[in-house]
This record gives C-alpha cells, structure tokens and sequence, in this order.
C-alpha cells in the first residue's frame, strides 16, 4: 500500500481523506493556506505544511508550491479531493514526473472527460446515449443560431471546460440565445481559460442521476451504484440520495452498463462518477459528463454499500486489487442497503442564497444512529470568501427512505451553527416539501419552492 | 440621497458603472465575488451616481459603503 499521501485540498474533503489514511495506517500530510491554518483538518493530519496566502490561485492552485510541500514532506502520492486542481491534466502530469503517485485516472482521461464536447463525441462513438448538441466548438453568435435552430429551443448553453454552473443558462429563443452566448463566453475565459462553448437540447423536469464507477487497476471498470442529485441551485446540488429513488431495475441497470461503457472508453481508473440526464416519462437517459474525481456526494453512496470509496482510489493508486467487497458487485453495482440521503450545509443566507462569511461562534454537529457529518470546521473559525460555502454535509442512512428523510429532518433541527448565517432552515423546508418526500422531484424543485 | 453598502465580505471583482452616470432603478452598479459566487450590486431608486467608493480588486466588508446616488 501506499506509503503516505498529501492532501491537496482543504476543508471537509481533505478531512474525510486524512480520516480513511488514519484507519488504513498510512501517514497524511495536509496543505493549507493562511486563511485556513485553524480548521480541524490541519490538526488530524500527520504533517501539515503552509503553502501560500488566502487566495486559491496562490495556494491551493498552486501547483509548484503543492509539489515543493509534497518534497518538503517526502510525501509519496498525491490525493486531489474535488476541485482545485482535482480534474487538472496538467496537474496530475506533473505528480507523475515528479515520481509521485497521482490519486486519479490518468491525465489523457481527465483531458477526454473534462472537455465536454470531445466527451459528448467519445460516450457517442461508445454507444452511450447523448443529447442532440454541438459536436465542435461554437464560433459565434450567428454559429449558435443556426446550431440552436438545428438541435431545436429550448437549448442549453456551456462551457466546454466547465464545472459548477459557471457561465450555464437556459435559451428559449433566439434573443435569450444570444445574451447567454456572450456571458457564457466570458465566464469560460475567465473561470476555465477557454472560450469553447457548446449547446445542447436542454431537458425540461428531467432528472439528474449520477453512477458511481470504479476503474480497477486490471483495467476492469464496475457500477457501484446510483444517485439523484436534481435539487439543485442554480445548477449546484444542494440535496443527494442513493440510490435514486423510483427507478425502474430496467433503466438502473441500462445506466450501469452505460457507465461502465463510458469509463472504458476512457480507460477509466479509479474512482469516477457518469452523470446522467434521466426523462422518468419517457423511461430514458441520456450522458450529460464525466467526473474523474471523487464526487461531493459520494458519502451517500458509501452509506448504502458500506465500501470506503477513498480506500478503493488510494488501492487502484497503488496497483492493488480493489477490496473484496468491492470485487463481489454484480453487474449492476451494489444491491442498495436501505436508504441514505446527504444535505450540503452552506454558509448563505436560506432565502436568497447569498453568501455568508463570518467567524463561526457555536458549532453543535447532530449525531445518533445512521448519522454521518462530514464536516469542514468548528467553533471559533472563520469562514473566509475566499473559498466555496460549504460548511458540512450532512448525510442519514435509514431502513428504507422514508426513515432516512425522518433521521435527516430530526438532524438538521438538532444542527446548531451560530455566526455566517446557513441554509439549515433551507434544507428542513426542502425535507417538508410534498413532492421532495414522495421523490417524485426534479431539477426544478428548488426554483418551485423559492418562486 | 441613497447610500448602497456591502451586504456580505467580498471581493470588488468589477466596476460597471461610473461617477456622474444617470442610473436608472435596478442597474448594476458593481459585481461583486464571494465564495466563488458572483454577486451584482444594483441600484436602488434612479439618479445620479454621485460617489462610488470601491475599485476593482478591493476587499469589502459588511456595511462598507459601495455607492451614492442622488
């Protein structure tokens, strides 16, 4: 097994990863910046080393000052979390020739899946199901006309090398069309240093579902299993659960096995997530991209199978065969255990969900029989700017949903966090609201609830 | 006279409006950058934008004044 692993990340993320490297005994070295010199994770990890000031693009970007911390530590692998330079080709080269070992699938796989249009093309050629849309980059405004008029309104407007949202929005006409082309431009220059922007038929009341694969490192790709990730904000998941509830066994199993065709067509290794749009009324699914990360989300996953997701990244790292009960999934992934649902706990305010930095002054984590929290601070530190707003996630596990939904309900009023103001009365408001409880929700769950 | 002040901590990413302009009810003034969320500051009420006490690249604070109009 690996001998030990820097952490290039902060936060919630880098805590859970240090937690895993702790249970299988193999030393942790975390990084941090200025800013976060006082969060929970500094504290557990073996060794910590400073790399830079508050801003990311000075620290946690920050290649050079990443790889000089990995030497510093005599750190052996490197384990990106999610963003930051998780899903950086260039990046992950580096560690490599650096004769690190990189916790990730290769850098041409990260480059495949991380430029939506070339991905579109290879899940096509792999027989994946995609939307109609863009093939090549748009060129202009007129180009986008004409390719919106081909693949038919309402369309969606991206960013080739996008994440989080950034830069998306919705065109129903002509006119909307234009407007979103040119800021989409401009965000994708500025967040993602390309301005490639592509279309696609955009589904409305669809459903977003996800599958989690892991790429062993034989070489075989399995499913894992499935989660719903519609209640969203804009484009940002607030609410999972796994498995997705309502799915037919016909169309749970048909996006296993497109997953599985998916991270083979990329040589998948490690752990990946296939995200999926999902007509329940038509019973179809089409690819919408490929995540070569750990997911945010994956606790709800981990809940349900009882597999240590980072466990089975940090074995395919080092060459070793994934667990034994990984090894044991059917075809389809795991037969789901009962029910398990993850809430993302943001600093922003419940109602408009905006922003909220601050000096946290009371930090009270729910507890109790299948709750999880995975948290990325406590009492008496400061939730910075600089940084996304998520506080913690809380996740429930129970028999059936039912009973996980209850056990979230009762955590969240049991959540206490005093200082930036958080979205926990969101999230209670979410788990009352009649159709998130019948699961018969889709992306614009949300939207309805603060129209 | 309206007096627009920062609701949050965050980082003046850009100035869209300037000193002297006539502004109407719900233009943007600023967009600001919080928790990598963008935010625009807008006017409130139409007028003439009299003073503008931030720059691109600032950081603010919680009731730090943005913007005058009127």
């Amino acid at each position: 097994m690996l001998e030990s692993v820097l952490v290039a990340n902060r936060g919630e993320i880098a805590r859970r990863i240090i937690a895993t490297l702790r249970r299988l005994g193999i030393r942790s070295v975390a990084v941090y910046s200025e800013a976060d010199a006082g969060l929970p994770y500094v504290r557990e990890a073996d060794e910590a080393v400073l790399i830079g000031p508050a801003p990311p693009a000075r620290s946690y970007l920050d290649a050079a000052a990443i790889l000089s911390a990995a030497r510093q530590s005599g750190a052996s692998a490197v384990h990106p979390g999610y963003g930051f330079l998780a899903e950086n080709a260039s990046f992950a080269a580096q560690v490599t020739a650096a004769g690190l070992i990189w916790v990730g699938p290769p850098p041409a796989t990260i480059e495949a899946a991380g430029d939506k249009i070339a991905a579109r093309n290879l899940m096509a050629a792999a027989g994946v199901p995609v939307a109609a849309g863009s093939a090549s980059p748009i060129a202009d405004e007129a180009a986008a006309e004409a390719e919106a008029a081909r693949i038919g309104y309402p369309v969606m407007i991206k960013a080739a090398a996008g994440g989080g949202g950034i830069g998306m929005s919705v065109a129903r006409d002509p006119a909307a069309l234009r407007a979103g082309f040119g800021t989409a431009r401009s965000r994708a220059e500025r967040f993602f240093a390309s301005p490639a922007i592509l279309l696609e038929r955009y589904m409305e009341r669809a459903r977003h579902i996800e599958v989690q694969i892991i790429g062993g490192a034989d070489g075989r790709v399995r499913a894992v299993g499935d989660r719903d990730c519609s209640a969203q904000r804009r484009h940002q998941k607030v609410a999972e659960e796994a498995p997705a509830p309502g799915l037919s066994r016909g169309l749970r199993e048909a996006m296993a096995a497109a997953a599985v065709a998916a991270g083979e067509a990329v040589g998948y290794r490690g752990a990946g997530t296939v995200e999926c749009l999902v007509d329940e009324a038509a019973g179809d699914f089409v690819f919408l991209e490929m995540n070569t990360r750990l997911q945010v989300e994956h606790p709800v996953t981990e809940l349900v199978t009882g597999l240590d997701l980072v466990e089975q990244q940090l074995r395919v790292a080092a060459g070793q065969p994934v667990s034994a009960d990984m090894a044991a999934l059917g075809p389809a992934g795991a037969e789901p255990h009962g029910h398990a649902v993850e809430l993302r706990v943001y600093a922003e305010d419940p109602h408009r969900f905006l922003p909220s930095p601050g000096l946290i002054t009371a930090w009270s984590e729910p507890s109790g029989p299948g709750v999880r929290v995975d948290a990325g601070y406590e009492a008496g530190n400061a939730v910075t700017p600089f940084y996304d707003p998520l506080l913690a996630k809380l996740c429930a596990w129970g028999p059936d949903r039912a009973a996980a939904l209850d056990r979230a309900r009762a955590a969240v009023d049991d959540f206490v966090i005093t200082g930036p103001k958080t979205n926990l009365p969101f999230l209670a408001e979410l788990l009352d609201d009649d159709a998130f409880r019948r699961g018969s929700y889709d992306t614009s769950v949300i939207g309805r609830l603060r129209s | 006279m309206t007096e627009i002040r920062a609701e949050m901590v965050a980082n003046v990413w850009k100035v869209v409006a300037a000193e002297g302009d006539e502004l109407e009810d719900g233009d943007t003034l600023v967009i600001l950058e919080s928790m990598k969320m963008e935010i625009p500051v807008l006017a409130e009420g139409s007028g003439k934008l009299t003073r503008l006490a931030v720059a691109e690249g600032d950081v603010i604070q919680e009731g730090d004044l943005i913007a005058v109009i009127g």
